[in-house]
């Protein structure tokens, strides 16, 4: 009974929010509504007992992703007539996705019920559950069987991170404001401050 | 308490509604009374070290300071600035303030007692903790202030980077206790230290390793020394520049809520939890509450210490504190204890 009204209620937050996305007229509200609909997505793992999912979709989606979204979206000064000006042009393409995405999931939801893959269910039944946990079931798997397309999805991430690094890197001619870190800890109130008393009517030489 | 509201002649599906509900009932609001006696000896204890006599008018020795504080809040007008965005403006602290309260929801406060004794546990403290960016965030922009907005750029980034080395300090806590379930991480620690001590602390490779967690906690909370998010000499009040009355409120609420689960945080992951300090017999005639409540006023104690002592970093300096040392410290400590555990216990 709650686990139906709680599906219904994640499920339509997250459809709704995901419409809101788009439909906002400010980016910020945008990155907001995808906030709630990461969140609720999370909700909808959490029904289907995939708690571990959910908890790294909080804290990888919504509390690092999302941030850095934010943060570059609220520092950015976006020119909305601008944005919209490519509508019509680049509607078809937005329909093409929408299309792959639709026989995707319609090609999915057939092959499961044809019984050509075996899920996991709610229960826990149909998955091969090495652990009691969910936790120790994945990791069972990925370093166990999937091992070595683990560490080569590992391996593709940092190639694409150090990539990022290297295109967004650029090296600064004139090396201004550099901090010795070092010298800083090591001042001590004697090397910075002197104590004189002169005398009336002269001044002091630092 | 289920099984009470069970045997009062409920169906399992509403005792087990009306026991969760009054489970965070009695979690809530002993929580915010918790969050303004904290206050006081907040000040209390930073007055003390500055020889200034701190809140000692309101009540007897000033205990009621708090509340007259609460009360004044309350009567005050809430003002809008007529630029803010205002659903967003108003939302900010409520966001706080609730995620604030969410992550107690896993805090064993002593032995079975707990809310949700989920085996995602620390997980889920990780996911909350890192919500708690999104009321500062929302709240400096929504303000459509200058100030605020620096804060909030200030809080996104100082948070993020925070985030990073407390995940893999949990990491080595999960490690070594080999759950995710905070209970069962308070049992693991049971004599822990040597076979007497009851703590993860007293460990060779995970007492660095609290060292990092506290000083963390602080960052991550946006305590002094680490409060850039509100540097009074910079930003006027950070964030909270435009905020009044009770939506002031929820955020100071919040923000004490916060620094208390990292005291209780501290006190469950290194410190025994509900364990009392050494596994001795006798000790455990305390109840376990007892035990919990003093080694987080404790952690308090601590948190109010460094604030009233250590200047404000700067803000490059904080970068470089959580990115160039914590980073590769905790990333160091996560080999040693995953290579120390392959060698002893699982090799």
């Amino acid at each position: 009974m709650i686990h139906t009204i709680a599906f219904y209620i994640f499920a339509a937050m997250v459809i709704a929010s995901g419409a809101l996305v788009i439909m906002a007229r400010n980016p910020v509200h945008s990155v907001l509504w995808l906030i709630l609909a990461f969140f609720n997505a999370a909700g909808l793992m959490v029904l289907v007992g995939a708690e571990f999912i959910a908890m790294l979709l909080v804290i990888v989606y919504v509390g690092a992703v999302a941030v850095l979204f934010l943060f570059v979206v609220m520092m950015l000064e976006i020119d909305f007539a601008e944005m919209r000006a490519g509508f019509v042009k680049y509607f078809p393409i937005g329909v093409l996705l929408a299309i792959v995405l639709v026989a995707e999931m319609i090609l999915g939801i057939g092959a499961y019920s044809a019984g050509a893959l075996h899920l996991g269910t709610a229960d826990g039944t149909g998955a091969p559950l090495i652990g009691e946990s969910n936790i120790e079931s994945i990791g069972a798997l990925l370093y166990g069987r999937y091992l070595f397309l683990f560490e080569s999805a590992g391996l593709v991430l940092l190639v694409a991170m150090i990539g990022a690094i290297v295109l967004t890197h650029r090296e600064r001619g004139d090396v201004r404001g550099h901090q010795n870190i070092n010298k800083q800890v090591r001042r001590r109130p004697d090397d910075a401050t002197v104590n004189t008393r002169p005398e009336v009517g002269k001044g002091i030489e630092l | 308490m289920t099984a009470f509201f069970e045997s009062l002649g409920m169906t399992y599906g509403w005792a087990w509604f009306v026991a969760t509900v009054c489970g965070i009932l009695l979690i809530a609001l002993p929580l915010m009374l918790a969050v303004a006696m904290v206050i006081y000896f907040d000040r209390k204890i930073w007055a003390a070290m500055a020889l200034r006599r701190g809140p000692n008018v309101v009540g007897p020795f000033g205990l009621l300071q708090s509340f007259a504080d609460g009360l004044k809040v309350f009567l005050q007008e809430t003002i809008i600035p007529s630029a803010a965005n205002k659903g967003l403006f108003l939302i900010a602290p409520i966001i706080t303030f609730t995620v604030a309260l969410m992550a107690w929801a896993v805090v064993p406060f002593a032995d079975g007692a707990v809310l949700a004794d989920i085996n995602v546990g620390l997980l889920y403290v990780l996911a909350i903790s890192s919500l708690g960016v999104y009321g500062v965030v929302i709240s400096g922009w929504a303000s459509n202030s200058k100030y605020p907005f620096f804060s909030a750029l200030r809080a996104a980034a100082q948070m993020i980077s925070y985030e990073v080395s407390i995940g893999f300090i949990l990491i080595c806590v999960i490690l070594w206790a080999g759950t995710n379930n905070l209970s069962e991480i308070v049992l693991a620690q049971k004599g822990a230290g040597l076979g007497i001590v009851n703590g993860f602390f007293f460990n060779i490779l995970l007492f660095p390793m609290w060292v990092l967690f506290l000083i963390s906690g602080m960052a991550e909370t946006a305590r002094p020394p680490f409060d850039l998010t509100e540097a009074e000499s910079e930003l006027v009040a950070g964030y909270q520049t435009e905020y009044s009355s009770m939506s002031f409120a929820l955020f100071w609420l919040g923000e004490y809520a916060n620094v208390l689960l990292m005291c209780a945080l501290n006190t469950t992951l290194f410190f025994g939890g509900w364990l009392p300090p050494l596994d001795i017999g006798i000790l455990y005639v305390v109840p376990g509450f007892i035990w919990w409540l003093l080694k987080t006023a404790f952690f308090f104690f601590v948190f109010s210490w460094v604030k009233a002592t250590v200047p404000r970093f700067r803000y490059d300096q904080l970068m470089r504190l959580g990115w160039k040392i914590f980073l590769p410290m905790s990333l160091l400590f996560v080999v040693l204890v995953s290579g120390y555990l392959m060698l002893t216990r699982y090799g």
